[in-house]
């Protein structure tokens, strides 16, 4: 790859290849990838949702709600009339005769306009300024004004406002936990590929054993001997941690093995024969040239941390009330009658598999393009 | 062969060693000790005696330093002597035995399934390679890689709830669960193995149906199957005995690696239906800091990982004469 490059013919202007840089290069390549365009749009959507999850709520999403236990999400009618003016309609409750519980009906009496940009409750916008900003909401303090996009839950807590929250917990153990296994896999692949021998060879068998033991058991146990007392941040971190622990092995093997790829290649030995040291040969000259795979590699690891953390947390033994996490929110529906009576509660589990996918195809997309000189693909 | 089983049984040992440590390290690691629970869970059913005090000291070593604990422990394991439940005031074995074969039943149920779902379709795609019937599996694979097992097995039973109102929860029917082993016992097991084991299967199916793909488009460029072509073999039979002999190399290769993620992966299914296998074991074991019990369970289900790679390792060995000879 650091030889010759090849001039690659396309659409949009075949001389303009040869004058672009490497990013440009790759930036190219993975446009044409339409999939793996997808996927890079809904991430980038679910981080904007992460870095403003209180301003898209509509609820507290702490605030429980006796009276609205399990309530279906509500219907919302676009148009009034002719004019697209979203609205909802009001509730009224029921006492169902035979089984005695309270059941609600749209009031077709009462209408409730939605508002947009408006006030709501009050929050910490980056855990720093105090504002009651809202996308959206009710203009009103009646109770029986319910505007639940997906829905409540047990406790009759909003589940849109609750799952807003969760992405950003989940999406930030994804991220959090792949820059720390990425720390590791670069660390550790990059010392077993440049020195081999010894250190190689400790290396690879740390790398095997690792992978050759059943890791959720394993992770299940370490998480439960996580101390029941420890505050929110601290499980956070210990969770994040231990998740990026199983996520190393596969990122240390790509870099060790471009590490060998790339060690004998002309231009290192050069650098080196200039007296350049370990580190500066290492980061100045071999790691731009493989940083793209990384990239790549690195995306396709990011799921497997989501559905690790989602799944600890659905057993209960990863994330914790008061946390809010897509994993947290699926133990809700452990479950099945519960589910079976309010299905809105798998919601959650479509952000997981939606993310899953968008982090997949965008890593496919990655790794086509990663190596922008190679000329099939 | 057996030099290189030797080879492989030199990494193997070790590597038990340490996971033993390692599981030795789970149980150590809550905070309280042990006998000081037992003690007073004893004394609260007010069966507490010295000599018991005595017994349990000579059987865990519990004032002892941790590595004659660990040495009475580990050397109870191996003789199947894995201390006694906590939570359940019973030998861990008795509780472990059952749902131990149960646990290897549906793994092996599960590779088998997954060998022969993936094995026909990963030929189809690559044969047929952009074809419908390919786009369509291609679309599959990525909606299988990406769903988490447990929402997979959570739809599915929310499914069979709400439209047909069964319950697919559990390995054996009601009259069945307490029964001694019986033909109609077996027969009731397989009715409902299949829905854990599409579950289960449906990961491990979708990833080697894309390496058996990629591996076979390798192949199928290659010039020995344009002189196979030219000579006159008919196109299916070709396939099947070049290219796809050559293409299944690097699957049983990674065969191997297909049993710990099985085994991880069955523990939250398993929790989720209700299934009779170690994992909700696992799991109450560590809800309640059971810890040898919990310990017990990961290092044996450490060790059935490694027979089950060890195996592959013979297999493949068999399979592949470069292996074999170590090169």
């Amino acid at each position: 790859m650091a030889s010759a490059s090849v001039p690659v013919e396309r659409a949009d202007g075949a001389q303009s290849a040869y004058a672009a840089s490497q990013w440009k290069l790759v930036w190219w390549r993975f446009r044409r990838h339409k999939l793996a365009m997808a996927g890079l749009a809904v991430v980038i959507a679910l981080y904007v949702v992460s870095l403003f999850p209180e301003f898209l709520a509509i609820a507290d999403p702490h605030e429980r709600n006796a009276k609205k236990l399990y309530l279906s999400p509500t219907p919302v009618q676009i148009l009034d009339g002719w004019l697209p003016m979203p609205f909802v309609y009001g509730l009224k409750s029921e006492r169902n005769p035979e089984t005695l519980a309270l059941e609600f009906e749209p009031d077709t009496s009462k209408k409730y306009r939605i508002q947009w940009i408006t006030r709501g409750y009050e929050y910490k916008l980056f855990g720093f300024f105090t504002t009651d900003w809202h996308l959206m909401g009710l203009d009103t303090e009646d109770d029986l004004a319910a505007f639940h996009i997906l829905g409540t839950d047990r406790m009759g807590r909003d589940l849109w406002s609750r799952l807003m929250l969760a992405t950003r917990i989940s999406m930030s153990v994804g991220l959090l936990g792949v820059i720390i296994s990425l720390f590791l896999g670069i660390l550790l692949g990059g010392l077993s590929g440049y020195y081999s021998g010894a250190v190689d060879v400790t290396i690879q068998r740390m790398i095997e054993f690792l992978r050759s033991i059943p890791t959720i058991p394993l992770w299940i146990a370490l998480a439960a001997a996580v101390p029941r007392d420890w505050s929110v941040v601290k499980v956070y971190f210990a969770i994040t941690v231990l998740i990026s622990f199983i996520g190393w092995t596969t990122l240390a093997r790509e870099v060790r093995g471009r590490f060998l790829v790339l060690r004998e290649d002309d231009f290192v030995i050069a650098a080196r024969i200039y007296g350049s040291g370990a580190m500066r040969t290492i980061f100045r000259h071999m790691v731009p040239n493989f940083i793209s795979h990384i990239i790549a590699t690195t995306t396709l690891a990011v799921p497997t941390m989501i559905i690790a953390e989602t799944s600890l947390s659905f057993l209960g033994l990863g994330l914790r009330q008061p946390v809010i996490s897509w994993g947290v929110l699926l133990f809700e529906a452990q479950n099945i009658r519960a589910v079976s009576s309010a299905p809105w509660l798998l919601v959650p589990g479509a952000f997981v598999l939606l993310s899953v996918l968008a982090f997949n195809f965008m890593g496919d997309g990655l790794r086509d393009a990663a190596d922008p000189y190679s000329i099939h693909g | 062969m057996i030099q290189f089983l030797a080879k492989r049984l030199a990494i193997y040992v070790p590597m038990l060693a340490l996971m033993s440590i390692v599981s030795f390290g789970i149980i150590e690691a809550p905070p309280g000790d042990y006998l000081d629970d037992y003690v007073a869970l004893l004394k609260a059913s007010g069966e507490y005696d010295e000599g018991d005090a005595q017994r349990l000291e000579r059987r865990y070593g519990l004032d002892s330093p941790f590595y004659v604990r660990y040495w009475k422990w580990v050397s109870g394991v191996v003789r199947w002597d894995l201390g006694d439940s906590l939570e359940f005031r019973r030998p861990v074995n008795e509780l472990v035995n059952d749902r131990l074969a149960m646990t290897v039943v549906l793994g092996v149920f599960t590779v088998v399934f997954t060998w022969t779902m993936a094995i026909p379709i990963g030929i189809i795609s690559a044969v047929k390679q952009y074809s419908f019937i390919d786009y369509a599996f291609t679309f599959l694979s990525y909606l299988g890689v990406g769903t988490p097992n447990f929402l997979l097995a959570l739809v599915l039973m929310w499914t069979a709830f709400s439209v047909f109102g069964v319950s697919i929860t559990g390995l054996f029917s009601d009259e069945y669960i307490d029964a001694p082993w019986s033909l109609g016992k077996i027969w009731d097991m397989f009715t409902h193995m299949w829905v854990p084991m599409l579950i289960l299967g449906t990961d491990g199916t979708a990833r080697l149906t894309r390496i058996l793909r990629a591996n076979l488009l390798d192949e199928l460029g290659k010039p020995y199957v344009e002189t196979a072509r030219s000579k006159g073999l008919s196109e299916w039979r070709l396939i099947l005995k070049y290219p796809v002999r050559i293409a299944l190399n690097p699957f049983v290769s990674t065969a191997g690696w297909t049993l710990p993620t099985l085994f991880s992966g069955s523990l939250i299914v398993a929790q989720v239906m209700s299934l009779p296998t170690v994992g909700p074991l696992l799991l109450k074991a560590l809800q309640s800091q059971d810890m040898y019990m919990a310990g017990s369970i990961v290092l044996i289900l450490t060790a059935l990982t490694l027979v089950g790679t060890l195996l592959s390792d013979i297999v493949l060995g068999f399979m592949d004469p470069r292996i074999r000879m170590g090169a």
